[in-house]
């Protein structure tokens, strides 16, 4: 039997605001352990929360850009379980009345444009952090995390297959990056999603059950997990059985899942509204406030780069997904470069060097990439000279200018010299002479390379080009 | 509105108290009489009321994303149970 699979998110995403969500604290990742706490983060009796402004400014960019309606009245309300990073025994969140409310993002899939619903943007704050000591018996916490704002970002069970979520994420985090509601940065987990996941006969109208998944750390697990839960379900049926409604944990290492809790110990929130917080009411006039500043999103800058520059879809696409890529693609071509060639680098040696190398940004300055291009196409250097300035660029970003300086890689460009290697070259190939002369053309390409060696490729190959098929010729 | 004794221990056991056979007695009494109002409230026709979400009429109390410095971390653990120079010490938990 065929069956598909039924997939929705929930992201959560740390907002980049200055600080904390309900005190002044710093909302700054790292930092020694428990040193942006006071006493509203850590949860002393007494203390009040106070909303901080920005939290709710930018709820409602990220709901502006996902399409949603903003809700005019909205609460807080009080999420109540017990763990120790929770120093409150309590998470503000949001229960009936989210910011954003009936949204949607439109992805491309193979070709094929998509819409995916998203049911609610809520804001809520993060909880601290459990160290676990290895050798001790207790666990450490830190609770600089603790408060730092969030919204939670919860999908309609619109997406079908692993491809489609994993293309979803890509593009949900350009939204966010375009924005600048959140930096994003899956390694300090900035951003971090939940996958609900199940599995009905291709046909079928009614939803399987559902199982969750949690501790997704990155969008290459959230495949994984997809794939592996579909696969285990589908097993399940296929054995007669029934899948159990259950939260599991995913184990990127083992690539396994295995059951946190079952649906009958499922917690109960009791969520109440927040006595300590007043309602949050949203006006036209804020939300056009917020509207006026929500940049190009990424799916315009694409079409704008195909336009306005003649990229390749393809490449406009992978460019424009990160915004750090197409601001460093933009400044690149303010300060000079041709737009083909700027996109050429990047979707090409330099993609490949920051995928070898996990990188999330570019080392060097857009200006040094501009500089590189501007002394290929001037002559100074060689295409293969390049790569190398380009990969000291990765390792220690300087002045291209200087690495070629450093590295002593000016291509050869005069004619003196290139005319006595290819006289040397010509002396020390008689074999390969008479073969050219006996019209083999692959002679011609072997004593190009003999003459680029002699030069230790710093000749310049149009000029070795020019001049070995004139002293051939002339002989 | 009966309250079983079962319910309370529910919540009891939600809000991780342990109470005598004396206590959920007692608590089973306060209960009914706790909800048993609300029940009262529930004969009022309140249709077409938005529910209300704060008992004070005031709306919006921000403040502005502006840093203040946190606490010295001493002053933050000084009243911990258990701790260790830096962090707060808890019984091993792993979820
Ligand atoms: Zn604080």
């Amino acid at each position: 039997m065929d069956y598909e699979t039924v997939i929705g998110l929930e992201i959560h995403a740390e907002l980049s605001t200055n600080t904390k969500i309900y005190c002044g604290c710093k909302n700054e990742f790292g930092g020694e352990p428990n040193t942006h706490v006071c006493p509203v983060c850590s949860g002393m009796p007494g203390t009040l929360p106070v909303l901080n402004k920005k939290v709710v400014d930018y709820a409602i960019k990220a709901g502006l850009a996902m399409n949603c309606d903003i809700t005019p009245y909205g609460k807080q309300d009080r999420k109540n379980y017990f763990y120790p990073d929770l120093p409150k025994a309590y998470q503000i969140s949001q229960f009936d009345l989210p910011v954003c409310q009936h949204g949607h993002i439109d992805i491309e899939v193979e070709g094929q444009k998509r819409t995916i619903g998203i049911t609610r943007i809520h804001i809520e704050e993060d909880a601290g952090k459990l160290v676990h000591d290895d050798y001790g018996s207790g666990s450490m916490v830190d609770y600089n995390r603790c408060g730092v704002p969030l919204i939670e970002i919860v999908t309609e069970p619109d997406l079908r297959s692993s491809e489609e979520a994993r293309v979803f994420l890509d593009t949900l985090k350009s939204i966010l990056e375009y924005t600048e509601v959140s930096d994003c940065k899956m390694q300090e987990g900035s951003l971090r999603c939940d996958v609900n996941v199940s599995v009905r006969p291709v046909g079928q109208k009614e939803f399987g059950t559902r199982c969750e998944m949690k501790n997704v750390n990155s969008f290459r697990a959230a495949v994984r997990a997809m794939d592996y839960e579909r696969k285990r379900q589908i097993e399940v049926l296929e054995d007669g059985g029934e899948v159990v409604q259950e939260t599991r944990r995913w184990d990127d290492t083992r690539g396994m899942s295995v059951v946190l809790r079952s649906k009958e110990d499922a917690q109960d929130y009791r969520y109440f509204p927040e006595p300590d917080l007043v309602p949050i009411v949203i006006s036209d006039e804020w939300i056009e406030e917020i509207r006026a500043t929500i940049p190009e999103m990424p799916a315009q800058r694409k079409a704008r780069y195909v336009s306005e520059y003649g990229l390749p879809e393809y490449d406009a696409f992978i460019i424009t997904a990160s915004k750090h890529m197409a601001d460093f693609f933009d400044a690149c071509v303010a300060a000079g470069a041709t737009p083909k060639t700027v996109a050429n680098w990047l979707m090409g040696d330099i993609l490949k060097v920051m995928n070898d190398k996990e990188l999330e940004e570019i080392p060097f300055a857009a200006a040094d990439l501009a500089k590189l291009i501007a002394l290929i196409e001037g002559g100074t250097i060689s295409n293969s000279a390049a790569k190398k300035v380009l990969d000291e660029m990765f390792a220690n970003p300087h002045d291209p200018e200087e690495i070629v300086k450093e590295k002593g890689l000016v291509q050869i460009s005069d004619e003196g010299a290139i005319k006595a290697l290819v006289d040397e070259v010509i002396a020390a190939n008689p074999q390969s002479v008479a073969d050219y002369k006996a019209g083999k053309g692959k002679a011609m390409g072997f004593l190009v390379g003999q003459c680029m060696k002699a030069s230790q490729g710093k000749a310049n190959p149009q000029l070795i080009n020019k001049l070995l098929k004139e002293a051939l010729e002339a002989l | 509105m009966a309250i079983t004794k079962e319910q309370v221990l529910h919540v009891a056991k939600l809000a991780r108290l342990n109470l005598t056979d004396e206590e959920t007695e007692r608590l089973r009494g306060d209960m009914e009489n706790i909800i048993g109002f609300a029940d009262k409230l529930n004969e009022l026709d309140t249709e077409g009321v938005v529910p209300t979400a704060h008992a004070i009429p005031m709306q919006n109390a921000f403040r502005e994303d502006v840093v203040i410095p946190s606490y010295d971390r001493e002053a933050i653990l000084q009243n911990a149970p258990d701790r260790d120079e830096e962090a707060f010490v808890v019984p091993k938990v792993v979820e």
